[in-house]
């Protein structure tokens, strides 16, 4: 790790205005297990470490039946998984959650820290770059080791896949997240808040070096979720792929259906064509494989990926079920 | 001279017993002070920079920027200019400073400018490897073309596989050192103190009496610690430039790459039974790496003396870090490679593939008889013929469930070994010894041996290892320690208790060979109101402690004496698979194994328990990803490289086989043998869930789907 | 390619305006100032920089710290960038926690924050003052040993040792969470912790022996059929 200096704020304005123009010049510390990995393998080496974690209004889980869920940025897994709101009504929250088996993250990592946090790329992490290239600017990715990237919205130059586990259940619920930065705060559809990289320089979401994600907001409304992660081990691991899913159901019908895939692509990847299928249908295991597979309709393996989308359609007919048994 | 055996079977009062740990406490206190934990008086911190290709000549170096920054101690050339580096990762400048921080920093100030040259870092296509390819010499047993042609033959065919895997040790290599004038004092993290500093003095051009090695903990080694290194010279050298002690520690990424790894082994395999499933021959062609070099050939067929034969292994050269001893060195390869191929016979043929092993246990050689009791209990363990069905589990839904067995051999005879145990006039009792425990249970072992010699309680004894002004011992590798030390220290007590009893002799008015050591007491065979407690017996020493040796030459090859050799058992796995996505989990493993007389049962299950798990990891998660692109291993952390974790390995069952005549043949090593046969049983079990053959380790889930694609039952 | 450790360091010092002298322009008394390595624009808006002005800057120079570490104060200069690990390895001489893969992935270096067990490799010194630190060392009463590492060496949940402490620091934040877990609870309860010497059959059993008012654990996993039991 590089030196750097460090401060630990107590308003987000303190916070914005030791944040820089440009990505070298700061970092924000939360959680940290993913920031100090970063530094210590000279992904990031910014001047300066700007820790948010004593920032007063970014904690709190607030649930109202009115206006539904509001996440502050730096609540934990942990906290997630212990809220009773949250466990109630949200299990597609606390099973996405609970895929992180390590209480030792669940306790650092914070829902803006898995938001922001960056794509485990083993090309990117071993110091090839975000986009994975050789010097002629060739992509390492495709003719390489690529078994753990993306199968959707992959046509390049980013191959990697996003690594949050929150996302796909947070978009599925329709969340917008807040931002604040220098001239103050903006608000976005969490779905929009994640693109896909065109340049190294480029990152994998809209946050803008001097911003700070502040809050996560989930709208009211009777959703049934579910989150379903494709893993080898039940320890510590990364998912192979993931799906999430938010259902509106009338009686058993469903009236309106989102369906999110994680692990999959370079953002969280929404799939209309599977919430289409869903659309005014009960869910039963036919129509459950019927959208596992229109959710993968677009999927173009790379050479060594393929069985993600057979884990992709098995993760989205799992969530469907999972959503509409109730349990886990 | 006393006569060296072991008590006899059902008179020992410690040996065979369950005795904990004895360095329990200190380990999970966190009190045991490891090689990275060790900070001496000024200590510096040391760190590699190392060469970022897989195949590169060094053109030029420039340490100036290094050598200016404040904190920085020394500097160290360790490849020069010119010198071609064979696999990315290896060691080019060494530096010291102050902080762990500010050395880093200095590493990133080095330039070093590289001349790339071509690499070949995969060796799974054989087609690929071009001139890297080093053929053995075809080796032909029999006639196996006619016994592949004959008539009523059912032959399988198939290509099988194990890619390489790290030792991934949690305490990284490295080690710590320290120079007074021209001697040097080094703390290593390694698997052998008394030989490794004989390793030292070559290294450094100083006389051995010179080099002092101390160590007392190890965080893990399985075959990777046997070497001073180079990067261990470096250090040494770092210190004595910088006239202060220096820490060098790898970092895990270069522990991965460049700290030793088990060679990968491939394979086409043809074999043939006659239809009533008697085994006739065998034929493979196989290959695989060990770094740079090349590598062996793997023992195949695997234990089975099959009567034709036709073998060729070639050897392929690769930019990679190179191979060491991985537990049980090309065994778990061999195993995986033979017992694979049975279980695919014993499908072909429609036999329970413990009906089709017990019918050929006559080709297992001297240890058949044994192989079939273990496979009988193992069976009973396992429930194996209740639960056992034909390929492809029927069942509804997506969890198949099948059952797949192995066996395995092993040598394990002690090396050779001295031992020196004092007993002083206050009572107390040394055992010294320069051995090392790695983790086995070597400290345990001394002492329990000590104290079942001496009829004291084991809080009695204390031990002296880890040190080379000790009496020598071997390195512990090869599951060869624990016969060598156990039989010297018996030795080495046995002699000490000898010229005790002739101290005390004359007090109790009997003859020497009357007495016995039993519950604290020096006593009278027979008559024990005839006694001296151990403090009365010791103080009759006056000021003149007993010290006495005990030499153990090496394995024996008497039946009753200290240690022989050769040690095997059998494994059952039951697993399911999920088919939808291809997650293999383990149920159950059951393990049989037989190792001669066992010290302890309590450790010595822990060494079967972990073999397993180590088992489960290199089965379904552990493979090294190296990149042909870019000549770099991807998966050089704990992330990637998949480590199974409590929540992955089942239930695990231990059987330890302790009948009068394998406990007869003394003390014999336990280390490697549970090791060998994991792969395979976890292998056959999803064979058997999934109806199809999945070649290659590790069992992940795009293999096991793309099997099914091929030609699975679902 | 990790060109990085190649490279020269830029020389960030060079350009832009020195924090450090902008920090005392604006009248911040003692407290850590910057050694003025921040290499950044000026600050977009007035109120910003005002805002900035109130923050202490430390480092990247070391900078006092003070840890609280099983009860004790420890007064410490450090460099930012030191992770509460090193700090404790290499300033305190505290060295149950281990440094194993560095990376938030082993839990060997597991430590219990403000009653959380976290990763240590991950946390850094400076962000852990106020915090209550509890290691392994503090568990333990001179020969005494607690509960649970009495339970791990009774089912040799040990081998090298070198996992151990991490294991014990997260078994015992995991029982003080669910002082009476189920199987399946402590099967997952530890999935943030690896072992290379394979030891978890042992844990496993030592944590459900150790949890109080649970004394069930006897059948099962790890049962060895061993007949000098």
């Amino acid at each position: 790790m590089k030196a750097f200096e460090y401060a630990a704020p107590s308003t987000k304005e303190q916070a914005v205005a030791l944040l820089g123009d440009r990505w070298e010049e700061a970092a924000i510390l939360a959680g940290g297990t993913d920031l100090l990995s970063c530094m210590k393998d000279n992904l990031m080496a910014p001047s300066r470490v700007v820790d948010i974690k004593g920032l007063r209004d970014l904690g709190g889980i607030e649930y109202n039946p009115q206006s539904g869920l509001r996440l502050g940025a730096l609540v934990t897994f942990e906290q997630l998984r212990e809220h009773p709101q949250v466990l109630s009504r949200y299990p597609g929250i606390v099973q996405a959650v609970e895929g992180v088996t390590s209480a030792q993250i669940r306790n650092r990592g914070s829902v803006g820290g898995d938001l922001n946090q960056r794509p485990r790329c083993w090309y990117y992490r071993n110091g090839f770059g975000l986009l994975a290239k050789d010097e002629q600017g060739r992509s390492l990715v495709v003719d390489g080791e690529n078994r753990y990237h993306a199968i959707l919205g992959n046509e390049g130059p980013a191959y990697f896949v996003n690594p949050s586990s929150l996302a796909p259940v947070l978009i599925a619920l329709g969340a917008r997240v807040r931002l604040f930065g220098p001239k103050g705060g903006r608000e976005l559809p969490l779905e929009k808040f994640f693109t896909i990289p065109k340049t190294d320089s480029e990152h994998e979401n809209v946050l803008q070096p001097n911003e700070i994600l502040t809050e996560v907001l989930i709208p009211a409304g009777s959703w049934q979720t579910a989150t379903y992660e494709v893993r080898q081990k039940e320890a510590l691991d990364w998912p192979l792929a993931a799906a999430s899913v938010a259902l509106k159901l009338g009686g058993a019908q469903v009236q309106e259906a989102r369906v999110v895939l994680g692990h999959v692509a370079p953002i969280p990847w929404r799939v209309p064509e599977a919430e289409k299928i869903l659309t005014r249908k009960t869910i039963t295991e036919e129509i459950a494989m019927e959208a596992g597979k229109a959710a993968v309709g677009q999927a173009r393996p790379l050479s060594q990926n393929g069985y993600k989308v057979q884990l992709a359609r098995v993760a989205v007919k799992r969530a469907l079920l999972r959503a509409v048994q109730g349990g886990a | 001279m006393p006569e060296y055996r072991w008590p006899e079977i059902g008179t020992t009062s410690l040996i065979g017993k369950r005795i904990n740990r004895v360095d329990g406490p200190e380990k999970v206190t966190g009190r045991a002070k490891y090689t990275y934990d060790l900070k001496r008086p000024g200590m510096l911190y040391g760190k590699m920079l190392r060469c970022p290709h897989a195949h590169a000549r060094i053109l030029s170096i420039d340490t100036s920027e290094a050598e200016k920054l404040s904190g920085v101690a020394a500097v160290h050339i360790v490849q020069e200019p010119g010198t071609e580096i064979q696999w990315a990762g290896d060691d080019v400048v060494a530096v010291a400073a102050v902080t762990e921080q500010i050395t880093e920093d200095a590493i990133r100030r080095i330039k070093v400018e590289y001349e790339k040259l071509p690499h070949l870092v995969r060796e799974e296509d054989l087609a690929k490897a071009g001139d890297r390819v080093k053929p053995f010499t075809e080796q032909v047993t029999g006639d196996p073309d006619q016994a592949f042609q004959a008539a009523d033959t059912v032959v399988v065919e198939g290509e099988y596989g194990l890619p390489v895997v790290t030792h991934c040790c949690l305490e990284v290599h490295g080690q710590v050192a320290e120079w007074e004038g021209d001697r040097v004092t080094i703390y290593p993290s390694i698997q052998g103190v008394e030989r490794v500093a004989g390793q030292y003095a070559q290294a450094l051009g100083v006389p051995a009496s010179n080099v002092r090695t101390l160590m007392q903990y190890v965080g893990g080694g399985f075959g990777s610690k046997v070497a001073a290194d180079r990067w261990g010279t470096a250090c040494a050298q770092l210190a004595k430039k910088a006239g202060k002690p220096v820490r060098l520690m790898l970092e895990r990424k270069e522990d991965q790459e460049v700290a030793g790894n088990r060679p990968s082994d491939f394979a086409r395999i043809k074999l043939a039974a006659t239809r009533d499933g008697t085994i006739t021959a065998w034929q493979s062609e196989s290959w695989g790496t060990g770094g740079p070099g090349g590598g062996g050939s793997p023992p195949i067929p695997y234990i089975w003396q099959i009567p034709n034969q036709r073998k060729i292994h070639s050897a392929i050269a690769t930019n990679c870090g190179p191979a060491r001893a991985w537990r049980a060195p090309n065994h778990p390869q061999a195993c995986y490679l033979t017992m694979c191929p049975i279980d695919d016979l014993a499908a072909k043929l429609n036999m329970d593939p413990l009906d089709l092993v017990v019918k050929n246990v006559s080709l297992l050689g001297p240890r058949a008889e044994l192989y079939r009791q273990e496979l009988a209990k193992a069976a009973e363990l396992m429930e194996w013929k209740k639960n056992w069905h034909p390929r492809g589990d029927r069942s509804p839904g997506p969890m198949k469930r099948g059952m797949g067995l192995s066996l395995h051999t092993w040598g394990g005879g002690g090396h050779s070994s001295e031992c020196q145990v004092s007993i002083h006039p206050d009572g107390s009792v040394e055992v010294s010894l320069c051995t090392q425990d790695i983790g086995t249970g070597t400290r345990t072992v001394l002492t329990i041996v000590t104290a079942e010699t001496l009829g004291l309680p084991v809080e009695a004894i204390r031990l002296n290892i880890g040190d080379n002004r000790l009496p020598p011992s071997g390195n512990s590798g090869g599951s060869t320690t624990v016969g060598g030390v156990s039989s010297s220290t018996r030795r080495a007590a046995l002699n000490a208790l000898e010229q005790l009893f002739l101290t005390v002799a004359p007090s109790l008015g009997v003859s020497p060979e009357q007495l016995e050591a039993v519950g604290g007491q020096i006593r009278v065979k027979g008559d024990p109101t005839k006694s001296l407690s151990w403090k009365q017996a010791t103080a009759k020493l006056g000021v003149a402690s007993i010290k006495e040796m005990g030499k153990q030459p090496g394995p024996q090859p008497n039946p009753g004496e200290l240690t022989s050799s050769g040690v095997g058992g059998v494994q059952m796995a039951d697993v399911s698979v999920d088919v939808e996505t291809g997650v293999v989990k383990v149920n159950k493993i059951v393990a049989v194994q037989d190792c001669g007389l066992i010290i302890d049962m309590k450790t010595a299950e822990s060494q079967v328990y972990g073999a397993l798990i180590m088992g489960i990891c290199y089965s379904l998660m552990e493979e090294r990803v190296m990149d042909q692109l870019t000549g770099r291993m991807l998966n050089a952390n704990m992330e990637f490289y998949k480590l199974a974790g409590l929540a992955d390995i089942g239930e695990l069952v231990v059987h330890m086989w302790t009948d009068p005549e394998q406990q007869r043949r003394g003390v014999i090593g336990l280390g490697e043998p549970p090791v060998i046969s994991p792969g395979a049983v976890i292998a056959n079990a999803v064979a058997s869930a999934i109806g199809v053959r999945v070649p290659y380790l590790p069992l992940t889930p795009p293999r096991v789907l793309a099997a099914l694609e091929k030609g699975g039952m679902v | 390619m990790r060109d990085q450790k190649n490279k020269p360091t830029s020389d960030k010092r060079k350009r832009g305006i020195s924090r450090r002298k902008f920090l005392k322009g604006v009248g911040l008394g003692s407290g850590v100032l910057s050694s003025g390595i921040l290499g950044g624009p000026l600050l977009p808006e007035a109120s910003a920089v005002a805002q900035a002005a109130e923050v202490e800057v430390a480092g990247p120079t070391p900078a006092p710290i003070e840890l609280t570490v099983n009860g004790q104060r420890k007064n410490l200069r450090l460099e930012p960038r030191v992770t509460l690990l090193e700090a404790l390895r290499d300033w305190l001489d505290m060295t149950g926690a281990k440094k194993v893969c560095d990376r938030a992935t082993c839990g060997a270096c597991t430590v219990i924050l403000d009653g959380q067990p976290v990763y240590s490799c991950s946390v850094l010194a400076i962000e852990s003052q106020g915090k209550n630190i509890q290691t392994v060392e503090s568990l333990a009463q001179g020969d005494s040993l607690h509960p649970l590492q009495a339970a791990f060496v009774e089912n040799d949940a040990q081998q090298c040792g070198f996992c151990t402490p991490g294991f014990v620091v997260a078994a015992k934040a995991f029982l003080d969470k669910y002082p009476n877990p189920t199987r399946e609870q402590a099967r997952l309860g530890l999935g943030g912790n690896l072992c290379r010497c394979g030891t978890y059959a042992g844990i496993w059993k030592a944590v459900l022996e150790a949890a109080t008012g649970r004394r069930d654990s006897q059948r099962g996993i790890g049962q060895g059929g061993g007949s000098n039991a």
